[in-house]
């Protein structure tokens, strides 16, 4: 039987701000570019000004979403009624708070004809930030020690308690700040609470280089296609603007036997601390593809090409890690649009896609 | 004295010196920890040297023939060199 791949797909995370972007952009670059997808992009975002909503180079037509705290129902809603315009047949999450939704929803998505490729609510929870030490042991690596706290009042006097500054202050989805004193900290937990929720983790503070790798589970314990990536340059949130593709084994053992263990079914990210004389420590495991997802393309393992033969449930056999030594360097672009584009995502919520001079012939 | 200490304690692993990718230009590049750095044409010499498992006594007599330099400033550089690489590869 021949695999049918997706051709209508839906990608979120059109969040494209230069110093901190969304993967969404980056995906679905990814995937204009697979040499086994020649279909339709869906971009979804949450505001207006979300970049990717105007690049129709990558995404044919774009709609906003509720927000996640909204619920699963007005998601869901929100989906349908895409859905309708836009058949689409596949959707790509590619933001850590939208995926406890997406898990829940898959069945319902199913039913709709939108196929997935995300991992169930238990692996999910499996990689939540407070669970970092278990997930670190599946790994055979360290991490460092990670606690959930819901109030200021640690800031206090962290030495009571066997802490002490430097120390880094997280979101349970996103965000983090290194924090030098209890000032910072006071202010790192107000901010990052307010955007992100409670509670909010504190994680000792490693000096050290950060790797990262990303690839894709394919729900059997096997990790397809990794590529790995050193940071050459960080903005000032820490996000990566230039990096470097690598071969670092001990980072693919780590993430081997991570996806082995816990069956990951779909897009990670995995990201290391190497401190001293080699020492890696887990710091966190993201549930989607990273915003320097292009790197894979460019460094030769297109991510969304396996991701979308395992959507089609074609069976892969051999997806080897990217080889080392591709660079990328982001840069900031304008991109100028006519006001009645703008108007419309923000009344109707959608920039519908630019019919093509035959479709428009009656 | 250079000479005097166990080869070990002066050169970077073999293994890390085998991997790098050595340009023509002077170019190198870590695959394993990303990092890259250059060295002159010198550098190049001993850097191919070392990735063909060649001795450091060997290294040495090449490049005195080479360079024509007085044993002591050879010694010297070549500890200079060696001891910046064991930093770049640590």
């Amino acid at each position: 039987m021949t695999a049918r791949y997706p051709t209508r797909i839906a990608v979120t995370g059109m969040n494209a701000r230069p110093d901190n972007p969304g993967p969404g952009v980056a995906v679905a670059r990814c995937l204009r570019e697979a040499k086994n997808f020649d279909g339709h992009i869906v971009g979804l975002g949450y505001e207006a000004l979300d970049p990717g909503l105007y690049l129709p180079r990558y995404c044919d037509a774009a709609y906003l979403l509720p927000y996640p705290s909204s619920g699963d129902a007005a998601i869901l809603e929100r989906l349908v009624e895409i859905a309708e315009q836009e058949q689409i047949d596949a959707l790509i999450p590619c933001l850590d708070a939208e995926l406890p939704s997406i898990c829940r929803l898959k069945e319902a998505l199913d039913d709709m004809g939108i196929s997935t490729f995300v991992p169930d609510l238990e692996q999910l929870t499996l990689r939540n930030k407070d669970r970092l030490e278990e997930l670190a042991g599946h790994a055979g690596i360290d991490s460092p020690e990670t606690k959930a706290i819901t109030s200021v009042d640690f800031f206090r006097d962290p030495k009571k308690d066997g802490w002490d500054y430097p120390m880094v202050v997280k979101g349970i989805f996103y965000d983090a700040a290194v924090v030098k004193n209890k000032e910072e900290a006071t202010d790192a937990f107000r901010r990052i609470s307010r955007e992100w929720g409670l509670p909010v983790l504190v994680q000792k503070f490693l000096d050290g280089e950060e790797v990262n790798l990303t690839a894709v589970g394919d729900g059997e314990g096997r990790l397809l296609g990794a590529v790995m990536m050193k940071k050459l340059a960080v903005t000032d949130k820490g996000k990566a603007w230039a990096g470097v593709t690598i071969a670092d084994e001990t980072l693919y053992k780590a993430s081997r036997a991570l996806v082995a263990a816990t069956k990951w079914r779909g897009p990670l990210e995995v990201e290391v601390m190497i401190t001293g004389r080699h020492d890696y420590h887990l710091i966190e495991i993201n549930p989607r593809f990273p915003a320097w997802t292009y790197l894979s393309h460019g460094a030769g393992t297109n991510l969304l090409e396996l991701l979308m033969k395992l959507m089609a449930g074609e069976k892969v056999d051999d997806a080897p890690p990217a080889p080392a030594g591709t660079l990328y360097i982001r840069h900031a672009e304008d991109n100028t649009i006519p006001l009645s584009m703008y108007e419309s995502v923000v009344v109707r919520g959608n920039r519908l896609a630019i019919k093509s001079k035959t479709e428009e012939q009656p | 004295m250079m000479q005097d200490l166990p080869n070990d304690q002066i050169l970077p692993s073999a293994a890390s010196i085998r991997r790098l990718a050595v340009s023509e230009s002077g170019f190198v590049f870590d695959p394993t920890s990303g990092r890259s750095f250059t060295v002159n044409e010198t550098g190049v010499a001993i850097l191919r040297a070392l990735q063909q498992e060649l001795s450091l006594d060997a290294i040495r007599r090449d490049l005195a023939v080479e360079y024509e330099v007085a044993p002591q400033m050879l010694e010297r550089d070549l500890s200079e060199f060696l001891g910046s690489l064991k930093d770049q590869l640590s």
